[in-house]
């Protein structure tokens, strides 16, 4: 297959203090590819402090890894100069999480539109580029007319989280890095907001890597899920499986807490009880989870897991899979890529 | 550009009206601006129609106290104090311009040179402003006037703001390192917009009122090290500023003497100038940080 | 929708609040009425700018210029709250009628420690405790909400985001009010701090048989946490009842778009949210406000404004397709 972009151990450690420097890993050895001969959602999932957006940052080319490397076509991101910079930057597009900072309080919201068009020469002329714009516009439900000319405060969270969808639709990317992008906004808009990530995978063929907390949305758009846990994948795989059979502990845990819109069923109820733990405590040898997980034993307190392969393809780092043979994550995305779903 | 001109619903208020508008809700603005515009105009309408000869040395009588023929009264050496202040006011003025336009222009640019590229940048400018910030400025200019006598007003703006950018290069490093980190700068980013263009399109806007507070501090701060330096006899040689006049009183002696008219009328003007220059660069302050505008 | 317990604790009737903008005067809550009784657990459910909000913070008559309580009543065990004076409505709240703030955990002093925090609001309503009392208190209060005892000496930095919820939590009930607002309790936590921080408050609402309103827009924890739920469109309650009888059988479009939006985890489909945006509140559509995005609209919807009517015991909609539908009384 073709992969436009892949991410190969990657890690990203952050350190203040100057004479007792403090680390602090956010991302631990992650590695992920996405191809374009099968355009497909890959969800990265994780709480506050599980080191989602600092991946995200890494892989729009923001920020430099610690150690690993990002290629986008084979070349190493931070290698590129020059046009072929520009040709990743144009192609490798993100969608932010606040609808409100991504524009520039001091201009109209059609210039987040316009500028990469003019910037990216995508349109011959000015009346091509606001045809294009308009087009963009209506693919997302918005009417040209009532949301061009405005300032970004003029308008509400969904309509300017509209607005950046469209920009996909306008440039046309290869590879689109949403972080949370419906967080912010009503649980009553987020479906149509999701229902166009859908369809720029499915019209335009566009690969996207769905960052998110909330493993509803992740399992409604997803094709294949990464949950992360204090920087670690704790579990990859296909998001059906994933999400319908959790095999790591705090997959589990993450999944019974969603609050199912269903009042006939128990909050929770296969949940151990309630302790009145610090969900900021962490190990400093073994699995970042074990002071939190309630089938913790003695290994789990010395050694991190590695990656443990199931049957149906997925990666599980706990030992509770300790039977199963050893796996990485390189293995699991070569599986992944030979299934078209 | 013609795309953005389109389709717009929302009434576009012209830039005067916005002006207006500005001033309406800003009374320190206002009081300071029309200040300022009272003394510009003391200047035109002075260059217009007083005479300026009375300027010269024994063109008048000496030592008058105001009265009808001599509105400002008249000096020791025969000189009218109007026309002296007629033509020393935009002579201090542009001094202060001057100092205020260096100044902020190196500050900026430091400031957003450091803030946006910081590491081993970042860390030059700092070490550079941190030095001059702790050596008095007015003594670094009587040590180097003492030793490179100033020989044109000008020449003296230039002195003072190249050593006066410091605030303004601190402040707006903080401003940009804070700004930086916003989405919307990563989205220009990711739409091809370079160093430049993100500094200067993205940024700088969100700065305007900001560093147009700083100028206006900038140009006071340049006025009043001038005025200092002339004062004490460091100025340049028959400059005719504010400071010079002051200057000649206080080796006359007409404090002593009784002279309140010689010495008295361009320090009003200077206290004018100061008042002005203050209101305005508060009431843009209040227009930069909107959190001070719901305490007035 | 009684529950036994004998009267309601706490009453809203027509309850408006208007806000004054430059552009005119806006309906942010226009005549809500419902009633809490004790022991339940009432979500509000709403969009932003649904006046989900506005109606809490009138509640506790902490509403803001430019906005204003312009008509209404709040009874509080038949005390009018909105005819207290400023003084007797301060020894209300906390002690009769708490509040818990949206992003409670930034609502506490960060120079303060926790225990102080706490030990305030005994001191500020002169509850007639000595201090070596008021320490054992604040150990209580903490142990309640499951936090260590040790807590009370820190700072809200040395703090996580669901401890300091719980910090909030714990500072709400601690003078055991008859009344628990809280505006989107949970709105900054992850899912998981999320489910443990609205079962202790549940756990601690039905110690103290204390009546909870809830603000929020996620169905989900809506029928998880509530017993009843009250639907906000464009400031008006358009649809009132017990959560079961709610999620299984909608009765206003508005509430059945919005159960219909959420994502299941059990199975795959196509998402359909809601068609359109929220109204504008200065230039709310003629009829029902609800029209324009209504899949079951018809022609006296663009004309008439319905009333919320009682549709059976226990169950209001305010909606066209029930007028005909109503119980006698």
């Amino acid at each position: 297959m073709s992969t436009i972009l892949e991410a190969d151990h990657l890690t990203r450690v952050f350190s203040r203090g100057v004479f007792n420097k403090v680390h602090n890993v956010a991302v631990n050895d992650i590695s992920l590819r996405v191809g374009d001969d099968n355009p497909s959602i890959t969800v990265i999932a994780g709480e506050s402090g599980s080191g989602k957006t600092t991946l995200a940052s890494m892989l729009l080319g923001f920020m430099p890894p610690t150690s690993g490397n990002i290629r986008y076509q084979g070349q190493d991101i931070h290698s590129l100069k020059g046009d072929a910079w520009r040709e990743f930057r144009r192609n490798v597009q993100p969608i932010f999480q606040d609808p409100f900072e991504v524009f520039n309080p001091v201009y109209r919201v059609d210039r987040i539109l316009t500028q990469p068009a003019k910037l990216y020469n995508i349109a011959e002329t000015d009346d091509h580029a606001l045809e294009l714009v308009e087009e963009a516009l209506r693919q997302v439900g918005l009417r040209p007319q009532e949301t061009m000319g405005r300032f970004p405060h003029q308008l509400s969270g969904g309509q300017r989280q509209r607005i950046t969808v469209a920009r996909a639709f306008l440039l046309k990317p290869k590879v689109i890095i949403a972080d949370e992008p419906v967080s912010m906004i009503d649980a009553s808009l987020r479906a149509t907001v999701l229902e166009s990530l859908r369809e720029l995978k499915t019209e335009l063929g566009i690969s996207i890597i769905y960052i998110t907390h909330d493993l509803t949305t992740a399992y409604q758009v997803g094709d294949t899920i990464y949950v992360l846990y204090r920087g670690s994948v704790v579990e990859a795989g296909d998001v059906e499986k994933v999400v319908q059979e959790p095999s790591h502990p705090y997959t589990q845990l993450l999944m019974g807490s969603i609050p199912v819109p269903d009042p006939r069923v128990p909050w929770g109820e296969n949940l151990a009880p309630i302790s009145a733990r610090d969900e900021r405590e962490t190990a400093t040898t073994g699995c970042a989870f074990a002071p939190r997980c309630p089938n913790a034993f003695e290994t789990c307190e010395i050694k991190p897991p590695p990656h443990y392969g199931l049957n149906d393809g997925r990666a599980v780092m706990c030992y509770l899979h300790e039977d199963r043979p050893v796996t990485n994550l390189d293995s699991l995305m070569a599986s992944k890529s030979d299934t078209p779903n | 550009m013609t795309l953005q001109g389109s389709s717009s619903e929302i009434p576009e208020l012209s830039l005067t009206r916005r002006f207006f508008r500005l001033l309406s809700g800003n009374f320190l603005l206002l009081l300071g601006l029309l200040m300022l515009a009272g003394v510009v105009s003391f200047t035109v309408l002075g260059y217009l129609f007083v005479d300026l000869e009375l300027a010269r040395l024994n063109s008048a009588p000496i030592s008058q106290p105001p009265s009808l023929e001599h509105w400002f009264g008249t000096d020791a050496v025969g000189r009218s104090i109007l026309a002296l202040l007629v033509i020393g006011t935009p002579k201090t003025l542009f001094i202060g311009l001057l100092a205020g336009i260096c100044g902020i222009t190196i500050g900026t640019c430091l400031g957003f040179f450091a803030g946006y590229v910081r590491g081993w940048a970042d860390t030059f400018i700092r070490i550079i402003s941190d030095v001059l910030f702790v050596i008095p400025i007015l003594f670094l200019l009587v040590f180097i006037i003492e030793y490179f006598p100033v020989g044109a007003v000008w020449i003296m703006g230039i002195v003072i703001g190249v050593l006066s950018w410091m605030g303004t290069a601190r402040t707006v490093r903080a401003q940009v390192l804070t700004l930086r980190e916003r989405a919307f700068i990563n989205m220009a980013r990711a739409s091809g917009a370079g160093t430049w263009r993100i500094i200067f399109v993205e940024l700088m806007p969100n700065l305007t009122s900001y560093l147009a507070a700083s100028f206006v501090q900038a140009v006071s701060g340049g006025i009043l090290f001038s005025i200092g330096l002339e004062v004490l006899g460091l100025g340049p040689a028959n400059s005719q500023t504010l400071g010079w006049s002051i200057w000649w009183a206080n080796d006359y002696g007409a404090v002593l003497r009784g002279f309140w008219w010689w010495w008295g009328s361009p320090v009003v003007m200077i206290v004018i100038i100061f008042l002005g220059l203050f209101l305005t660069s508060l009431g843009l302050d209040r227009v930069a940080n909107p959190r001070l505008r719901g305490s007035s | 929708m009684t529950t036994g317990n004998g009267a309601p604790v706490l009453q809203v009737k027509n309850l408006t609040v208007e806000y004054e903008t430059p552009r005119g005067k806006l309906r942010a809550a226009d005549n809500v009425s419902f009633e809490l009784w004790p022991g339940q657990r009432f979500g509000l459910v709403g969009e932003s700018g649904s006046g989900k909000t506005t109606t809490a913070l009138a509640l506790m008559r902490l509403t803001q210029l430019p906005g204003r309580i312009v008509d209404g009543e709040v009874l509080l065990e038949g005390v009018d709250l909105l005819g207290l004076s400023e003084n007797r409505m301060r020894e209300m709240r906390l002690a009769q009628i708490s509040y818990v703030p949206q992003g409670a955990m930034n609502s506490l002093n960060p120079v303060m420690k926790i225990g102080n925090q706490i030990a305030n609001g005994f001191k500020d309503h002169n509850t007639n405790i000595g201090r070596s009392d008021i320490s054992d208190r604040i150990v209580e209060v903490l142990q309640s909400v499951g936090l260590d005892p040790a807590v009370s000496g820190m700072y809200p930095h040395e703090l996580s985001g669901g401890m300091k919820q719980r910090v909030a939590i714990a500072i709400a009930v601690s003078l055991g009010p008859k009344v628990i607002i809280a505006d989107e309790p949970t709105s900054a936590l992850d899912v998981v701090v999320q489910r443990e921080v609205m079962l202790t408050l549940r756990r601690l609402q039905e110690e103290i048989d204390a009546a909870v309103l809830i603000v929020g827009h996620d169905m989900g924890l809506m029928a998880q946490f509530a017993s009843h739920i009250g639907v906000m469109y464009a400031g008006r309650l358009v649809e009132i009842g017990q959560v079961i009888d709610m999620f299984d059988d909608p009765l206003h479009p508005y509430t059945r778009a919005l159960i219909a939006s959420l994502p299941s985890t059990s199975r795959r489909h196509r998402l359909s949210g809601i068609p359109g945006l929220p109204p504008a509140l200065l230039e709310l559509p003629a009829g029902c406000s609800f029209n324009p995005r209504c899949e079951s609209v018809m022609d006296i919807c663009r004309s008439t404004d319905p009333d919320l009517d009682q549709i059976r015991e226990g169950r209001f909609a305010s909606c066209h397709l029930y007028t005909g539908a109503e119980v006698g009384a």
